[in-house]
């Protein structure tokens, strides 16, 4: 049997985090009523003209810095001209010859080590607008239109053709979220469609240097969906190639439901976007006293934070699991603040904190604990008035209502027990109870020990100073 | 030289429904046209590099600032149709 390699490239599209549009002054602000973010530039007015946002070219510098690109010298911006009810002027300005950056990459964690994945080129665009079916867009008897993401600031990042398989793929638009989250020129929020992928895939026959005809693949909303689109296609490409027939290059849709990608076109008129200069926009020279600037204004990237957190006594794991989304990076670094004890925050980030999250699918930025609520949890277990084990109740509990830890530990009555008479009472009361025990410890057999003190944290609940009962335990019985 | 096949795919692109008439006109005209625009190939470009835009002006930038936008009324004032604050268009797959 014929064995098959993949090759994949990926085309992300990320919105950045601007407060106007790319050419005129609407507002980017998500949600609003439909058709209330747009003036007469983004709306392709006759006579308007469009100015380019300094913003824009600034992030898509530090984008394309952060991404180990080069950054052009000259750039300019072209009219894309296709014709549907989305684009209001029937073109979209985007870049087509002189990308704003090109040559980059970005090292992406596999199972074979690490891999470097190459980046063709970012150029800068305009986002279009919404169409709004009732129903589904084939049952929908016409279109609604919004255009208030008309305009809308976006980079376009293309990858070269250096994945081999869906895992590489998911890992590499993962890698690349987090990279320009970092940068801080993106929300890179999914749902929110600030960051969305289109995934080319192609097979050939192991040995053979030429790859396959490429399909492209539209509409995935997760990075699970991601891999999970691009292991179907890739199954689906080898069947149809196994049984004697051939690819055709189109776009497909994943259906998430269903779990397949399916044709969007049968029939495509061959892609004829006739290109040209915008002549309402000028070229762009690109100082390179600018990029430098740029570079020297690029937050901690996070090989940067991976070395400090391992400096700071972590293990690499551990550093890497923290740094994997910024979000999560942040939050430690916020509890480091009030609370220095790097260890200890992080294996509460990545025990308790992260298996409550997992547990009702949360993301770390919508938990409703507090770093510095954290850090103060922290701080009454190192002062004894909570016991390591209670905390992990107490926290539950701020996990779920986001109270402070002081009002949960005084709420629920679990102040740790540090009263020596307390305990000593309930210390006595045990040996009595358990003669046997107490026989077996003198005899030598030191795990008896262990047997009493589980006795006593289960008569107090828990809550008696774990050290105070050794001491007292060790003191009555020698 | 344009052909008619030419001018039938241009058309496609840009939706536009063209007489058999009108597809003999257009061919004839643009092809007018290109012949006379045909004069600009004679010219010696040679050392000349090539230019993205007529004006010799580059950078021209804005701030980041929100403006006033339209109100939804305005927006639509010149929709042919519309359906509560949105365009109603033919839908197209
Ligand atoms: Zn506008």
């Amino acid at each position: 049997m014929t064995r098959y390699e993949a090759v994949i490239g990926i085309e992300i599209h990320v919105e950045l985090k601007t407060n106007t549009k790319i050419f005129c002054h609407s507002t980017t602000e998500f949600g609003g009523d439909p058709n209330t973010h747009v003036c007469p530039v983004c709306l392709g007015l006759p006579g308007v003209l469009p100015v380019l946002n300094k913003q824009v070219v600034e992030y898509a510098i530090k984008a394309g810095l952060a991404l180990n690109c080069e950054i052009a010298e000259y750039s300019k911006f072209d009219r894309k001209n296709y014709y549907y009810p989305d684009l209001p002027k029937n073109y979209q300005i985007s870049q087509y010859d002189l990308p704003i950056c090109k040559n980059g990459y970005l090292e992406v964690e596999t199972g074979q080590g690490k891999k470097r994945i190459g980046i063709t080129r970012i150029h800068m665009e305009e986002d279009a607008g919404k169409l709004v079916h009732q129903g589904t867009i084939t049952t929908s008897p016409y279109s609604l239109v919004d255009y208030n993401r008309t305009g809308v600031p976006l980079i376009e990042i293309v990858s070269e053709p250096d994945m081999r398989s869906a895992e590489e793929a998911r890992a590499y638009a993962e890698k690349l979220r987090s990279v320009i989250q970092y940068a801080g020129v993106s929300d890179c929020r999914m749902e929110e469609g600030s960051l969305r992928c289109d995934v080319n895939v192609s097979v050939h026959p192991v040995g053979t240097g030429e790859f396959g005809t490429r399909t492209e693949i539209k509409n995935m909303n997760s990075f699970r969906s991601i891999q999970k689109a691009a292991e179907y296609e890739i199954e689906r490409q080898i069947e149809v190639l196994e049984n004697g027939g051939r690819i055709i290059q189109e776009t497909r849709t994943w259906d998430e439901n269903k779990g397949i990608t399916v044709s969007m076109r049968t029939k495509e008129e061959a892609q004829d976007y006739r290109y040209f200069p915008d002549p309402d926009l000028v070229p762009l020279v690109i100082e390179r006293e600018w990029v430098e600037a740029v570079r020297n204004s690029l937050p901690e990237m996070p090989e940067q934070r991976v070395a400090r957190y391992i400096e700071s006594g972590l293990s690499e794991y551990e550093a890497n699991v923290l740094t994997a989304s910024k979000e999560v990076s942040d939050y430690f670094d916020q509890c480091l603040k009030t609370y220095n004890n790097p260890k200890m925050v992080s294996n509460w980030i990545m025990g308790d904190l992260s298996r409550l999250l997992n547990s009702v699918n949360m993301e770390i930025c919508d938990c409703r604990v507090k770093p510095a609520q954290l850090a103060d949890m922290l701080k009454m277990i190192d002062s004894g008035t909570i016991s390591g084990k209670i905390a992990k109740t107490v926290f539950e509990e701020m996990f779920n209502t986001g109270k402070d830890p002081e009002t949960v530990v005084k709420e629920k009555g679990l102040v740790q027990i540090s009263d020596e008479s307390a305990i000593a009472a309930v210390v006595d009361e045990i040996i009595a109870a358990n003669p046997k025990s107490v026989e077996d410890f003198r005899n030598g057999k030191d795990k008896a020990i262990g047997f009493l003190v589980g006795q006593i944290m289960k008569a107090t609940k828990g809550k008696a100073n774990p050290q105070l009962v050794n001491k007292l335990l060790k003191d009555k019985l020698s | 030289m344009i052909t008619k096949a030419d001018v039938e795919h241009v058309a496609l692109l840009g939706r536009l429904y063209l007489s058999e008439e009108e597809k003999e006109r257009y061919t004839d005209q643009l092809n007018a046209i290109l012949e006379y625009a045909q004069m600009l190939q004679k010219l010696d470009t040679e050392n000349v590099p090539p230019t993205a835009h007529a004006l010799p002006m580059q950078n021209v930038f804005r701030e980041d600032c929100a403006g006033d936008c339209l109100t939804n009324e305005e927006v639509l004032s010149n929709a042919p149709e519309r359906e509560e604050e949105y365009f109603k268009v033919p839908k197209i797959i």
